[in-house]
Formats: structure tokens, C-alpha cells, sequence
């Protein structure tokens, strides 16, 4: 048996947070990750936006990042004249495509700096409760079972949410229409555009998208995200990209080193992702944004939140729900008007014909707006098309 | 009328399966353990809902129920 006053679970971005910023507060810190490879094997596009990372401490350094993007493209199914997003437009969504496993190494190292332990290779097997709280969890460790008692736990244990669940969290559990299924391959030999991540929307992916970052010359992740109430054959996702890839000349010419696969959250914030003595983060939270899919920032982001709540509870000695209840409240001041309009923006535009897609497109593409948001578009859609309105208006 | 007698249980092919967590994510009973290169759906729990069905990535997951449901 060990005791700490705080243990994290899983050494993805929002854990690695969790575990830096709870260090950094003089708390007893240890974070445990069930892979041998802190950030292996890969799950994600690689693609991450910037704008956060100077607030949190967080150095952009070449050793991790693949390619520099100016901006992104977001095409119709015609794919005739795009959305253009650019740090003018849109800053905070412009950044980086990266090495993820190296990113992910890095974001540990800057825990362990503050002086939080990391332990590989250790699963977290069951949940302890004690005193009508969670106490800690069983932890296999070099072979060993050993007891993990800590005042606090943070589960950050990514889109698999299990140690949530297993203590009891029925919230995490996600509707059909909020699961999205990925696949990417990384490829080589192929035109990729350095300047610029691609996004491809339509019935090329139903209610999802295909992506393309650029990982440098020649290099670039193709991968494609399908929710899966729109998908009838266990083959559809991986067929749509392989369709997708087919038809471009510039990318069927290329050969896949590498093959991604994983799964993500689209929801709207959860009601209850605490219970007294747990905090969920990250993608075990269900924060990932709605319409992008992209989740380091909103872990990084809500680990430091956590960290900050759990050193307020083991200062007062209080692991009440009430006191839990402070960090739901940072995390959907944050996060949760966004979402939501996030998502019903999804669900609108998964609805949306090829059609009425190609001319929402059309409409952004030409309008000039300093800054691009839903509002903004949304206005430009109500000028030119009124009727599309009708279908769209719940987001106004 | 004709019943249709299909197999409940579920299948993997670990010759597909990319052991990504996909399925333990989305799975609404928590009945999908995996561990490195361990997957196991645990049929007592199992609802046979199908999302993991559709929503493996790499198509690994099968069930011929969940063909004749369509």
C-alpha cells in the first residue's frame, strides 16, 4: 500500500496537467499510465491548435511538431472553393500538426518536473472506496498488485472512461449520435500542402469528416471520423476513406506507414463527471468540442482546474460532492455554452444535403468576416439563403 | 412465420483489431475488456446494441444478429 494525497490515472495530455499543476501545489503526485509508452501507440489526427498553450506554460518546440500550419481549409463536398481559417479569422483554432507520442512524453516530463511520480505499465484494475468516497484504485505495477490510497483521484483515462464508470458514473455512457469511429493513415508520397490542414465535409463522411494534416513534404495524415448512427456495415468507415483517397490523385499515389485508429466523444457537457473524491478530465469528461473533435486543449485545460479543486479539498479536508461540485462549475463555465451550440451545430449539419452543404460553403467562402464563428456565419446564411435558415435557426 | 435462428455472440477478429479502445469507449455496459493485445466482450453484460458493431474503426467486431437485424 502507498499513500499520496493525489493520484492520476492515465498520462494523456489532461493527466499529465492534472499531475503537473497538482505537483506544482505541493501535493503528493502520482500518475499512472497502462502503456509500457507514454503517448504510444498513437490515436489521434495529430492536429492542435496553439492559442492555449502560452497560458498554460507549455513551449512550442520542434522536437514535437511535424509542421507549422497557416491556416485551414474546410471543403464542401464539391470541393470547389473552400472555407479559408487563418490566424486573422480564426486564431485560436490555427496551430500545429505534431508527433503526438512526443507531445505527449513532453507534457509527462513537464510533471515530473514539478516533482509528480509517473509509473508505466501500471493499469489501473479497480476502484477503492472508503468512508463514502473514492480512496484511490488497485494498480498492477511492475508485476505487483499494489493499493493506491490518495485524498483525490483524477481519472483521465481518456474516450475509454472506464475508471469513471467503475466507480460508478453512468454519465460518461454516450448516445449513438455522439460516438464518432476514426481511422487515419499516415502517408508518404503524397502532394500535401504544408501550409494548410484540410477538412473535407459531405457524404464523403457522413455526419463526421475526412481530414488531411500535412506532417511535412510529401507526408500528411489522412483520416476520417464517421458518427456511427449514420454507419450500416462494420466496413463503412474505413470504405468512405479508401473512396475518399481513391479519388484524389495526389493522395492515392501515396503508401501508409502507419495505420490510427480510435474512437471520440461529440457531446454536449456532461451533467456529473465528479463524485466525492473523483475528478473526470480530458476525454473521460466527454470534453472534446463538438464540431472539431479536438480534445488536448480542453484536457490540458480542465487537468489544471482539477488540480486546482483538489488542492482546495485537502486543504479543508472536504472530498464532499458540494466540494467536487466547484470544479463542474469552472469546468462548464468554460466549456459548456460553447459545446452545446457546438453540438446542435453538429447535428444540423450532419442533416444537411451535399447540396445544401456545397452552398453553406459557397456563403462563408465569400463573406468577409474578421473573425469566423458560428454566430458570424450563421448571419451570412440568414442574407443569402433565408430558407436554410428555417433548418439552422435553433443556432442564432 | 419464420424465426430466424442467428448466433448472439459476438466475434473479434484480433487479426483486425488494432486494440485502440474504441469499443470500451462507446460500449454502453462496460462489457468490452481490454488490456495491450486482450479483448474480451463479456456476453453476460452485453446488450447487443451494436454500436461497437459499426463502431470499430477496423471492422473487427462482428455478430450475425446484428446482420439479420438489418
Amino acid at each position: 500500500m502507498q499513500n499520496y494525497d493525489v493520484l492520476v490515472i492515465g498520462a494523456g495530455p489532461g493527466g499529465s496537467s492534472a499531475a503537473r499543476f497538482s505537483a506544482r501545489k505541493g501535493l503528493k503526485t502520482l500518475m499512472i499510465e497502462k502503456r509500457p509508452d507514454i503517448g504510444s501507440p498513437v490515436r489521434c489526427g495529430e492536429g492542435v491548435s496553439r492559442a492555449w498553450m502560452s497560458d498554460y506554460g507549455v513551449k512550442p518546440n520542434s522536437h514535437w511538431i511535424s509542421d507549422e500550419v497557416k491556416g485551414a481549409r474546410i471543403y464542401g463536398p464539391s470541393e470547389r472553393r473552400p472555407i479559408t481559417l487563418t490566424a486573422e479569422n480564426a486564431g485560436n483554432e490555427v496551430g500545429f500538426v505534431i508527433e503526438r507520442d512526443k507531445f505527449d512524453k513532453e507534457m509527462a516530463a513537464l510533471a515530473a518536473e514539478e516533482g509528480s511520480d509517473v509509473w508505466v505499465k501500471s493499469p489501473a484494475l479497480s476502484v477503492i472506496k472508503e468512508d463514502g468516497k473514492i480512496a484511490g484504485a488497485r494498480v498492477r505495477h511492475n508485476g505487483q498488485m499494489v493499493d493506491i490510497h490518495a485524498k483525490m483521484v483524477i481519472a483521465a483515462d481518456g474516450f475509454e472512461s472506464e475508471f469513471g464508470r467503475w466507480a460508478g458514473l453512468k454519465s460518461v455512457i454516450l448516445a449513438k449520435n455522439d460516438i464518432i469511429s476514426c481511422i487515419e493513415y499516415r502517408m508518404i508520397g503524397v502532394d500535401s500542402d504544408v501550409d494548410y490542414t484540410d477538412f473535407y465535409l459531405g457524404s464523403v463522411a457522413p455526419a463526421g469528416y475526412i481530414w488531411v494534416f500535412p506532417k511535412g513534404e510529401k507526408e500528411a495524415n489522412v483520416g476520417i471520423g464517421v458518427t456511427i448512427s449514420a454507419m450500416k456495415d462494420r466496413w463503412d468507415v474505413r470504405n468512405y476513406l479508401d473512396n475518399w483517397i481513391k479519388k484524389h490523385p495526389g493522395y492515392a499515389k501515396g503508401r501508409t506507414i502507419q495505420q490510427i485508429t480510435g474512437g471520440v466523444s461529440v457531446s454536449k457537457v456532461r451533467d456529473k463527471f465528479t463524485l466525492p473524491g473523483l475528478l473526470l478530465v480530458g476525454d473521460a469528461a466527454r470534453l472534446i468540442d463538438p464540431i472539431t473533435g479536438g480534445g488536448i486543449a480542453n484536457a490540458y485545460v480542465s487537468g489544471s482546474y482539477a488540480a486546482d479543486v483538489a488542492k482546495q479539498a485537502i486543504e479543508a479536508n472536504d472530498f464532499s460532492q458540494e466540494m467536487m461540485n466547484k470544479y463542474e462549475k469552472l469546468v462548464k463555465n468554460k466549456f459548456q455554452r460553447k459545446h452545446l451550440r457546438n453540438w446542435i451545430a453538429k447535428e444540423k449539419l450532419g442533416q444537411l444535403s451535399d447540396e445544401n452543404l456545397d452552398k453553406l460553403v459557397d456563403i462563408i467562402s465569400e463573406v468577409k468576416m474578421t473573425e469566423i464563428s458560428v454566430e458570424e456565419i450563421l448571419k451570412a446564411i440568414q442574407a443569402k439563403y433565408p430558407e436554410m435558415v428555417k433548418e439552422l435557426e435553433e443556432l442564432i | 412465420m419464420v424465426e430466424l435462428k442467428v448466433k448472439t455472440e459476438m466475434d473479434v477478429d484480433r487479426g483486425l483489431c488494432n486494440y485502440c479502445g474504441a469499443c470500451v469507449g462507446m460500449c454502453p455496459t462496460d462489457a468490452i475488456f481490454m488490456d495491450d493485445t486482450v479483448i474480451e466482450i463479456h456476453e453476460d453484460k452485453c446488450i447487443k446494441c451494436g454500436f461497437c458493431v459499426v463502431g470499430c474503426p477496423t471492422a473487427a467486431i462482428t455478430a450475425e444478429w446484428f446482420h439479420a437485424k438489418l
